[in-house]
């Protein structure tokens, strides 16, 4: 369903993480192709924002190698556009909607130089992108869930990156917030960036996203959704518990 | 007050007094505001404590009191309270609000043990190392201004420089580590900014009180406002004002220590605006709780005057007694029907009866109307 380029965007082998000795990703090999919708799904526990986290360069890995577009990657906002779960931050931080924004460009600039009246429009736009324009002087403290993603979203578009690493964009936001932050995601597919994203509703899996990895420490399945979703895959996953959903699967095409 | 202005600045000494007060109040005041963001609050207060013991190690090794010597000594026990901090919260499973209490309780009790021998040496008389317990702000001189103004120059300048990556830092530091910003970098910086913030402060104001110095300006600041330029100069202002009024009523007052007077001016700051400010005070909350309140009890009687006339007569203008819609009110009913009476949507007949007038007919219906398509909610 999707074409694959000979360059993976992300290529990972032999990944291993552990906190305090307890393994939490267990040799994992990954390769991301260009330009798709990646779901990262799997249980509580079974290490989807680490794996993100370790893309970026936020957890050590005890051993493997991690290449963006075949090369060493050192964290470079030029590459990857990082959008964090939005209960990591302190939302009731003294600053407004566009100064949060704007931060997405601070790694671009360098030390000591100050973000002019160019970056002020480029996160102006990037706020319009996720129709958020008409709150950028608003604080932070008095949006809602679904509006905190959306100013995640518009930092990580201020990066301009081709790769999206997004950790749980949908969780905690409405329907309609949902269907607005996937039409912004398809919106980047089209322009040929890949968005890896950790999803955590089976349901919308086949409608949102073209490739999934089934993730459980270790790497259960990887590949286009039909054919990784499948009720043995997730039972390997999830467990006797996800009996019901794998059902509904099948059901479904 | 002109006058006394004057004579301030024109005494040699309560000048020094004056404009060392103000700097470590600045100073202390736009550090705190990070420590305060970062959730850091007793960080401070840990290792205002720890530098005790290097001021007094400080001249015992060197039998000198140079106010240099002695910040040099207090820093580095300042930093290397930071340093146990660090090492036992990263490899032991000691949690860091434990270990905070031990690196400020081991640090300040050696530093007392210390401070004892210091006294009964027969050099000690003249070194009054006791002021650096609650502070002294008279026993400031020249070169102690010179020296904090210094140290006070350098720390702001690189907070100016740093101002971004500061920010981000203490915002969201996983982003700030993946579009590149070196955060151990930042992390260190910051906290040694902070301890050159608390050593400068110690001779005014005392070890013991010196983390007041850089929480109370902080929290009082975030109070008046939502920006983080606005809240670090608010700090520094606050700081500034107690600091001065602080060090000037100690210096005239015979044996009061600085460092509690400080603490009592930033107290009133902090109560003023925990209670006063705008939006987040304790005063705006009930006002804003009594008016919403109202509201629902003035809309809540409107639709149920028309409730009542419509299920009991098919005449929505029907007078009703006052007991009955108390019976079905939310409390306070006669403000409730004053307040309707006021808006023109109810009127009183004789034997205390209210009815709805053709206006608040046309309200409740609408208001009804709006409920019934979900709208809006009871509440």
């Amino acid at each position: 369903m999707t074409k694959q380029t000979e360059l993976s965007a992300i290529s990972i082998n032999d990944l291993t993480v552990a906190y305090n000795e307890k393994p939490v990703l267990w040799d994992i090999d990954f390769h991301a192709p260009q330009g798709v919708l990646l779901a990262i799904v799997g249980p509580n526990g079974a290490g989807k924002s680490t794996l993100i986290k370790s893309i970026l360069g936020l957890v050590k890995p005890a051993a493997g190698q991690i290449l963006v577009f075949d090369n060493d990657y050192r964290p470079q906002s030029r590459l990857i556009g990082y959008v964090p779960q939005k209960n990591s931050v302190d939302w009731d931080f003294p600053t407004s909607v566009l100064d949060v924004v704007m931060m997405g460009c601070y790694g671009e600039l360098g030390w000591f130089k100050r973000p002019s009246h160019k970056e002020r429009e480029l996160a102006i736009n990037c706020l319009e992108k996720v129709g958020m324009k008409e709150f950028m002087n608003r604080q932070i403290s008095q949006l809602s869930g679904g509006q905190q993603q959306r100013v995640f979203i518009a930092r990580a578009f201020m990066q301009d990156a081709p790769i999206y690493l997004m950790d749980e964009p949908f969780a905690g936001v409405d329907a309609a917030t949902e269907k607005s932050i996937i039409a912004l995601l398809r919106e980047l597919k089209d322009k040929g960036k890949t968005v890896i994203c950790v999803h955590h509703d089976l349901q919308t899996l086949k409608e949102y996203f073209d490739w999934v990895m089934l993730l459980n420490v270790r790497r259960l399945a990887l590949g286009p959704v039909n054919e990784v979703l499948t009720a043995q895959n997730l039972k390997k996953a999830y467990g006797g518990k996800a009996g019901f959903l794998a059902g509904m699967n099948t059901e479904e095409k | 007050m002109i006058e006394f202005i004057i004579t301030l600045f024109s005494d040699h000494t309560l000048r020094i007094v004056a404009l060392g007060a103000i700097t470590i109040g600045i100073t202390a005041g736009s550090l705190g505001a990070f420590a305060v963001l970062r959730q850091q609050s007793l960080l401070g207060d840990a290792i205002a404590h720890a530098t005790l013991p290097g001021v007094c190690l400080a001249f015992l090794i060197t039998q000198s009191k140079s106010s240099l010597i002695l910040l040099i000594g207090a820093a580095l026990a300042g930093w290397i309270g930071t340093l146990f901090l660090m090492l036992i919260t990263r490899n032991t499973r000691i949690k860091k609000d434990a270990a905070l209490g031990i690196i400020l309780s081991v640090f300040f009790g050696f530093g007392l043990v210390l401070l004892t021998i210091v006294q009964k040496l027969p050099t000690a008389t003249k070194a009054g190392l006791n002021k650096f317990l609650f502070g002294n702000a008279a026993t400031l001189l020249q070169e102690d201004l010179t020296i904090i103004a210094t140290l006070s120059a350098v720390v702001l300048m690189t907070l100016l420089l740093l101002w971004k990556e500061v920010k981000v830092c203490v915002f969201d530091e996983g982003f700030a580590k993946s579009i590149g910003i070196k955060i151990t970098f930042v992390d260190i910086l910051l906290t040694t900014l902070i301890v050159i913030a608390i050593v400068i402060g110690l001779q005014t104001v005392g070890v013991v009180l010196m983390s007041a110095m850089l929480v109370a300006p902080a929290a009082a600041a975030r109070q008046w406002t939502d920006n983080l330029s606005v809240m670090v100069l608010l700090s520094a202002a606050f700081g500034a004002l107690s600091g001065l009024s602080g060090a000037i009523t100690s210096s005239l007052v015979s044996n009061l220590p600085t460092g509690p007077t400080i603490v009592i001016f930033l107290s009133t700051l902090v109560v003023i605006s925990l209670c006063f400010a705008p939006r987040r005070g304790i005063m705006w909350d009930i006002i804003r709780y009594n008016k919403s309140r109202k509201q629902i009890q003035t809309t809540t009687m409107l639709k149920n005057l028309l409730l009542f006339s419509e299920i009991n007569t098919n005449d929505p203008f029907h007078p009703h007694d006052i007991a009955a819609l108390d019976a079905i009110g939310r409390g306070a009913i006669d403000q409730t029907m004053q307040e309707l009476k006021n808006k023109g949507w109810a009127q009183q007949f004789k034997d205390k009866r209210w009815a709805l007038t053709p206006v608040g007919l046309k309200e409740a219906r609408s208001l009804t109307e709006e409920y019934e398509k979900g709208l809006i909610t009871e509440n």
